[in-house]
């Protein structure tokens, strides 16, 4: 018998906006004005943040944290393409989207101080926590969005994680899951090329990480990371297709992670300043704000309001932040279970009984 | 009242369950057409349809972390792990995210959601399917761990974890899934989670146990009645996590004397935990120290050695008089 072929598979690669901000504008995304600025904003306000909190981190004024300075685009962009009545379903590294889609600044800065205060705010109630274990959320994706389906809702789901999830069997129990069940969910790889110190071709051999899709029948796109309008064209298919009951779609972003993996690493030992350089000329804000400036809708003026703008506002933020100090001790005991156990109870006293005889001998 | 064997008491519970709240839906390998490789899901697939009772791919994380997300998205999931001894691939989803939605948004999101798993040994099974692994997912905060001991109280139990709006490992002993048969009340019968139950009253010693050692403690309390006509009080904790500490001090203040019986390896087990309760809330009032009957610090051996290995009646019985005659 001869071999038959039973299926030969490509990968695509898509980008909107080039380096320089040069526009294909037969893939330009429909957006509205106040759309195209809003992206801006949230880009140019989860840069101011992440580099203020770099300055707080080094004042011991902030615990440590992992910087998104260079992953906006993605972020953003993919966040822009969702509706409030989807699930966001974060990595570590995914604040720029929460913020977005109306976190508070002093919630991450709360988080990022180790109070769980920062994952209680108002409003955006499917935004969901960071999930710290590599790839362990995207199941909770799966879930969610099998839950919506269930429910007869439209709304889908997107969860986010870098390159190193790719090789944590979550990741592929998630693809798989999601595609059996033709659940509604994207997965959006922010391949920002090194998993702390492990650069991205010695995470898997794969040429892409989009191919990962192909094993699993699903779509999967790559496309410029740094590029907001390719990164919101990509996430709106995905999510349009997930909506319409045709399943999940993943895509991977190519970026790169400009500071640390976070506040307590070294990079300079494990990769080139050279590199760091090349991708800074890749900044996604710069070719943004092009973008925007081709388009008549910016100019110098309006870049420095806006950073006037977006600095008092983390300014006061942090004020907020540094002000707040109703913590209340005890909460813990709080959120172990949703009804009160005597056990549980008894230890509260004890401890609160400690603390009081702690404080009266200070 | 119909008389019940254990899994058709947890079937009966899962039926009306799904009856009652559209919500559950179950999930796990071979629960459909093939109704669970103990037949736990008779009836449930042909009855719900596929929508609401998921075949799962081969992968316990999946099975759970995906579980997590349907809780976190309104549904009630109740998901099978087909062994315990596999569950251990889908800890890191247990400890690691569905212990903690709540604590994490302090109680802003919760994990409504049971994950049903036979364990236990004596049923002559391969390797991974044997174990008692109470200890290790009891010692995760925010995780409910419940075990029923007889069809009344699967069934009861069942239907208060499916309520609960938190995480319950929900783990069934398949020694007694067909041992014996229980009536079980017309009527939807709701325990409280966290309380343990006393089996049988007495005040010459407390014997602590769980699952399927249930019916030999009674049958060992008996045996030393008959010996000795002394009257041993059997208290079945029932739930692993939280532990019900003042049912166990109550029971040991009356009767001076306890042993507690284990099926899993002896160190940090259970039963260290019960014996740290009792110094701790009824130390003065012992009379002996606390006997303690467990199986081996040994990895658990195939089913050729199994028997010699576990806690049974005539051990407990021996156990039983020796803190009798200290």
């Amino acid at each position: 018998m001869p071999t038959t072929e039973l299926g030969t598979f490509s990968v695509s690669s898509m980008q909107i906006l080039d380096e320089e901000g040069r526009l294909d504008e037969s893939l330009e995304p429909e957006l509205t004005d106040e759309q195209r600025l809003g992206l801006y904003r949230g880009m140019l306000l989860a840069r101011e943040v992440d580099q203020r909190m770099l300055k707080l981190q080094r004042q011991g004024r902030l615990g440590t944290f992992a910087p998104s300075t260079g992953q906006e685009a993605s972020s953003c962009g993919a966040a822009l393409a969702m509706r409030e009545s989807d699930w966001f379903v974060p990595s570590f590294r995914e604040f720029p989207g929460a913020l977005m889609r109306g976190a508070p600044i002093e919630a991450t800065l709360l988080y990022h101080n180790g109070y769980e205060e920062g994952n209680v705010f108002d409003g955006s109630p499917r935004t969901l926590p960071v999930a710290v274990i590599v790839g362990s959320q995207l199941l909770h994706a799966v879930g969610l969005g099998h839950a919506m389906k269930q429910k007869g809702e439209d709304s889908a789901v997107v969860t986010f994680f870098g390159d190193g999830a790719t090789s944590q069997g979550d990741f592929h129990e998630a693809l798989n899951f999601a595609s059996v069940w033709q659940a509604p969910v994207v997965f959006f790889c922010q391949n920002n090329q090194w998993a702390i110190s492990l650069p991205r071709d010695k995470q898997t051999r794969s040429r892409t990480l989009a191919q990962k899709a192909i094993a699993y029948e699903m779509p999967g796109v790559q496309v410029d990371g740094n590029d907001a309008l390719a990164v919101y064209r990509a996430t709106k298919e995905a999510l349009d297709r997930a909506r319409s009951g045709g399943g999940p779609t993943l895509i991977e972003a190519v970026t790169y992670r400009l500071m640390m993996h976070t506040t307590a690493d070294d990079p300079t030992k494990y990769r080139t300043e050279e590199e760091v350089q090349a991708w800074w000329r890749k900044d996604p804000l710069v070719r943004y704000r092009r973008y925007l400036e081709s388009r008549g809708l910016w100019d110098g003026g309006r870049q420095e309001a806006l950073e006037a703008e977006i600095r008092a506002e983390v300014e006061a933020a942090v004020k907020r932040f540094e002000e707040r100090k109703d913590f209340k001790i005890d909460e813990p005991f709080d959120h172990v279970f949703g009804a009160r156990d005597q056990g549980i109870e008894a230890q509260r006293r004890a401890f609160l009984d400690r603390i009081e005889a702690e404080a009266s001998r200070a | 009242m119909p008389k019940l064997n254990m899994v058709q008491a947890i079937n009966l519970a899962l039926h009306e369950e799904m009856e009652r709240d559209e919500s559950v839906v179950l999930l796990g390998e071979d629960i459909g057409p093939d109704e669970g490789v103990f037949r736990v899901t008779a009836g449930l697939w042909k009855k719900f349809g596929a929508r609401r009772v998921l075949d799962t791919p081969l992968a316990e994380s999946g099975i759970v972390g995906a579980a997590i997300g349907m809780a976190l998205g309104g549904l009630r999931p109740v998901a099978e792990i087909q062994f315990s001894g596999f569950s251990m691939l889908a800890l890191p989803q247990l400890e690691g995210n569905a212990s903690r939605y709540r604590s994490r948004t302090q109680g802003r999101h919760s994990v409504p959601m049971v994950v049903r798993m036979p364990y236990g040994g004596g049923v002559r099974a391969l390797e991974h399917h044997s174990e008692s692994k109470e200890a290790i997912f009891g010692h995760i905060p925010g995780l409910r761990v419940v075990i029923p001991s007889t069809p009344r109280n699967a069934r009861a139990l069942l239907l208060a974890a499916i309520r609960d709006p938190d995480p319950v490992v929900f783990m069934e002993p398949k020694h007694s899934y067909r041992a014996f048969k229980e009536e079980v009340p017309e009527e939807p019968e709701v325990m409280p989670l966290g309380k343990a139950h006393v089996a049988l009253e007495g005040e010459d010693l407390t014997l602590v146990v769980w699952g399927a050692l249930l019916r030999p403690a009674l049958a060992a309390a008996q045996a030393v009645r008959d010996a000795r006509g002394a009257r041993v009080e059997v208290l079945d904790l029932l739930s692993i996590n939280p532990l019900d500490g003042e049912a166990i001090a109550a029971s040991v203040k009356k009767t001076g004397r306890c042993v507690v019986a284990q099926e899993a390896a002896r160190h940090l087990g259970l039963g260290s935990e019960v014996i740290a309760r009792i110094n701790d809330e009824a130390l003065m009032y012992l009379e002996a120290p606390v006997g303690r009957l467990t199986h081996f610090d040994v990895v658990t051996p195939y089913f050729g050695r199994e028997l010699s290995y576990m806690p049974n009646a005539a051990r407990i019985e021996e156990a039983v008089l020796e803190t009798l005659d200290f």
